[in-house]
């Protein structure tokens, strides 16, 4: 007799499990919900029927969310990146440097005002391409841990920032530059951002590398993926949108300053973890990171819409990064248990 | 003195004991999400036996011993331990009561010392309450005395061979002096040497009075050592014989519910011209002047016992780590490998000996570890994955190869260990190479699936695949390969034929 005779098993196509992004969509119906009835009990108003409030919560988390996509897929090939916050301190001096108006008497480069608008834009996006590429290449070939890698370009970048007006702020952008973070614009930037992103890593071989890099770098490798080229891509584009979420703060600020963008990079890293993105790689897809950047400022509106002072704000935003990545753990042992 | 109603239930429990053995289970029911892992079953461990557990890939065998170690909570169903209903809360519970189990996917912590792996959670202390290193280097050498083993317990782990971690884990389980001892797949890592070694181990635990519950896909093995053996098929029990009783076709069929008669069915094919040749590769301290042909339609077998270096010499011609020293020709012509990807690209596949470490992407579903070699270097246009066309290809293969899993879009790591061998033995056929290395393919597999394996390596020589397959079980390497080379520590031996190679030849070459 022949195996061969036998029926071949036939494999369906169904997914039948309910999609992780179900559970953190849950969490946030529940959070809006426990600050709706904290809202009718200590401020006698409902906290989600005010659109205005929901709007410039969307505008505020935008341009850390458009980071917070860069990160992501980070993460996902199991690395990290510390270094968004001071790359958008970085590209917001640049790009702000070459937007200048000529109306403005002082500007830095007298020479170069007026500029057509694409300039500094993509001046500011090589800035970032560069500074994700240089943590790519530490990372990928000289085995610096992710971590210290970019904590380098952390100081380095904010360094380079300073150093570029000894500290003074540029202001007075030309009115086209300034039209990039007006209104609405940032959120649609960000709309945007994302659903490329999510069709990268869904459909795309870049997306399918950057999970099996983060599943196992070394299966990955076996496999014939240029582990160590997808790794300076994966940083560059995470470098590539800090520069974006720089040139938008600067453009709706219409200054730029050195300090701009600090501790944006641990908000964007919380986003993520929150969204469901596993810290240990592997794991995580953009919608997830988007829940997690509304529950991140759902939180924080919700936290002034309750009058909480800013200070306790700032210990609580803590206390809930850590309890995101609690949760992390805990869903990773879960799993191993059953 | 002893009242009578405790001497009445001390009676009861010796009674119960006596019926029961030392491990009773039964009505067991175990279910995840979509796939019913065990229906209703039962076993019986008496001291002082070997009892083996037989099924195909997927049958349950792992999901029952897992219960029984206290990773898993049955669903229905009682364990009872020396006629005691017991319910076992956690491995620690487990270890406590006297069950100790090596899995079969390897469970060590590789930037860890042996002595460490061993001694974990019950490390010797000094009189300051920190761990005294010196003693427990001692334990351990006193274990592996006792149980000849030679390693070096201050060793890393990541740097032992894979028979070595093995080795590592067996004296790990059998330290914890447990009275039940499980061995899920012990030597589908270990060559004909380290076998006879572990068996008799195993023999020395027998004799005092411990039951084991040993699971292999390798019949022969059964024979050897086991005393009784039960059979599950998907899920259910089959049966409970002594295995003196029986033939081994009597226990495939039990196992398969069919007969499989043609285990080797190598079909002889014109074998062409040489496509890949090695010349004095050397690694240094790993290996030395490896030199041989492979032509087209060939099958090489390479043999040897752990330590010979033969993954070391295949992960050299894959790029993996890349030799230090020699020539590697491909179709005649020089070529650098210097990455597994450079390796691809001149027709390579190579599937690797440890699917935890270099080969499952265990988060990720089927599908994807399917896939990943495969998008390397096609099916993508503009970046975009062909996902439909490449979807196909893989159900198809994975069919062809029984992958048993409710879906493509199921996480690797809930797929039985055959299963997930499978899917990387589908992985690299699909790449369609023309030089395609496999190390230990069978790894695992039931008997089943190994002939159906066997039958479409053979097909592929017939296409004209150069082949060159390790492998640690002789008849394989026997019945499958037109010639043999057999390496010693790092150098070749020799090389064999088909028509003079035999077992004898082969261990002789391998020992010297
Ligand atoms: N954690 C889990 N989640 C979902 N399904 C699982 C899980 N663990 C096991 N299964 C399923 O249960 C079935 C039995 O698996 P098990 O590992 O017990 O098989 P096995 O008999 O040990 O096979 P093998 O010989 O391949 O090791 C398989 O179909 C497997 O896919
Ligand atoms: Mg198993």
């Amino acid at each position: 007799m022949n195996t061969s005779t036998q029926s071949i098993p036939q494999l369906t196509r169904s997914r039948r499990r309910l999609p992780s992004e179900l559970t953190i969509l849950l969490v946030l119906v529940g959070i809006s919900l426990t600050f709706e009835i904290l809202g009718w009990i200590l401020q006698g108003q409902s906290f989600l029927a005010n659109t205005q409030r929901l709007a410039i919560m969307i505008l505020q988390v935008s341009v850390i969310g458009i980071i917070a996509i860069g990160v992501t897929q980070v993460i996902i090939s199991d690395g990290i990146d510390l270094s968004s916050g001071s790359i958008v301190g970085a590209t917001a001096m640049i790009s702000m440097s070459l937007a200048q108006a000529s109306s403005f008497p002082r500007a830095l480069y007298p020479g170069l005002t007026d500029l057509p608008v694409v300039i500094p834009v993509v001046a500011g996006l090589l800035v970032g391409i560069v500074c994700g590429a240089i943590n790519g290449f530490l990372i990928a070939y000289s085995r610096i841990p992710p971590f210290i890698a970019t904590l380098g370009m952390m100081v380095t970048a904010r360094g380079f920032a300073k150093w570029y007006t000894k500290g003074q702020p540029i202001s007075f952008p030309t009115d086209s530059f300034a039209a990039i973070g007006k209104g609405l614009a940032p959120v649609l930037i960000f709309l945007a951002v994302a659903a490329v992103m999510h069709i990268v890593l869904r459909y795309t071989r870049y997306g399918k590398f950057t999970y099996a890099i983060g599943a196992n770098r070394q299966a990955a490798r076996v496999s014939g993926i240029n582990v160590e080229r997808h790794t300076v891509k994966v940083y560059a584009v995470a470098g590539l949108l800090s520069a974006l979420a720089g040139i938008v703060v600067a453009s709706r600020g219409l200054t730029a300053q050195a300090g701009m963008g600090t501790s944006y990079e641990l908000d964007a890293i919380a986003m993520a973890v929150i969204g469901g993105v596993s810290l240990s790689g592997g794991r995580g897809s953009i919608p997830g990171t988007m829940i997690g950047m509304v529950i991140f400022g759902v939180i924080i509106s919700g936290f002034t819409f309750l009058r909480l002072d800013a200070y306790y704000q700032e210990m609580l935003k803590g206390v809930i990064i850590v309890a995101a990545v609690v949760a992390d753990v805990y869903r990773q042992r879960k799993r191993v248990k059953s | 003195m002893v009242s009578p109603g405790t001497a009445a239930a001390i009676k009861r429990v010796l009674e119960a004991t006596e019926a029961d053995g030392l491990l009773a289970i039964e009505g067991i029911r175990k279910e995840f999400p979509g796939v019913l892992a065990l229906d209703n079953v039962q076993l019986r461990i008496r001291p002082g036996t070997v009892h083996a557990l037989m099924g195909e890939n997927g049958a349950g065998k792992s999901t029952l011993m897992k219960i029984i170690a206290g990773i898993y909570q049955p669903d229905a169903g009682e364990i009872r331990l020396r006629g005691i209903p017991t319910v076992l809360k956690s491995p620690l519970d487990a270890l406590e009561q006297g069950i100790a189990m090596i899995h079969q996917e390897l469970q060590l912590m590789n930037w860890m010392t042996v002595a460490e792996n061993i001694w974990i959670r019950r490390e010797p202390k000094n009189s300051f309450g920190l761990i005294d290193h010196s003693k427990m280097v001692t334990m351990t050498e006193e274990l592996f005395a006792r149980l000849n083993i030679v390693l070096d317990p201050r060793a890393q782990v990541s740097e032992l061979t894979v028979a070595q971690k093995q080795m590592v884990e067996i004296a790990r389980a059998v330290s914890y002096e447990s009275s039940v001892l499980i061995m899920d797949e012990p030597t589908s890592a270990l060559t004909d040497r380290e076998v006879e070694h572990l068996f008799s181990i195993i023999r020395d635990l027998r004799e005092r009075g411990i039951g084991i519950v040993y699971i292999t896909h390798k019949m022969n093995e059964l024979f050897e050592i086991a005393d009784e053996f039960t059979v599950f098929r998907d899920g259910k029990y089959v049966g409970t014989h002594s295995s003196k009783d029986v033939t081994r076709d009597d226990i495939i069929r039990m196992m398969v519910g069919r007969e499989i008669t043609d285990m080797f069915p190598k079909i002889d094919c014109p074998i062409g011209d040489v496509v890949l040749e090695v010349k004095n590769l050397n690694i240094p301290g790993v290996f030395y002047d490896i030199s041989f042909s492979l032509r087209r339609g060939e099958i090489l077998g390479l043999a040897g016992l752990v330590g010979s270096k033969r993954s070391n010499v295949a992960e050299a011609l894959f790029g993996v780590t890349p030799a230090a020293s020699g020539e590697i020709l491909v179709n005649g012509k020089p070529v650098t490998i210097d990455s597994p990807s450079a390796a691809m690209s001149h027709g390579f596949a190579f599937l690797t000996e440890d699917r935890k470490e270099t080969g499952c992407f265990l988060i990720l579903n089927c599908l994807e570890n399917i896939q990943s070699a495969l998008i390397t270097r096609s099916h993508v246009n503009a970046g975009f994955v062909d996902q439909s066309t490449v979807t196909k290809l893989a159900e198809e293969m994975a069919a062809k190869l029984r992958v048993k899993t409710p879906n493509l879009y199921e996480t690797v790591e809930n797929l039985s260990g055959g299963n997930q061998q499978k899917l990387l033995i589908a992985r690299w056929l699909l790449t369609k190479p023309r030089i395609l290395i496999l190390d230990e393919p069978t790894r695992g597999i039931d008997v089943g699936a190994k002939s159906e394996i066997h039958r479409l390596i053979t097909a592929l020589a017939a296409e004209g695949v150069a082949v060159l397959m390790i492998s640690s079980e002789l008849p394989e390497v026997l019945g499958m390969s037109d010639r043999i080379v057999v390496m010693h520590e790092g150098h070749v031996s020799g090389v064999l034929d088909r028509a003079e190679a035999n077992q004898v030849k082969i261990m002789d070459l391998a020992a010297r």
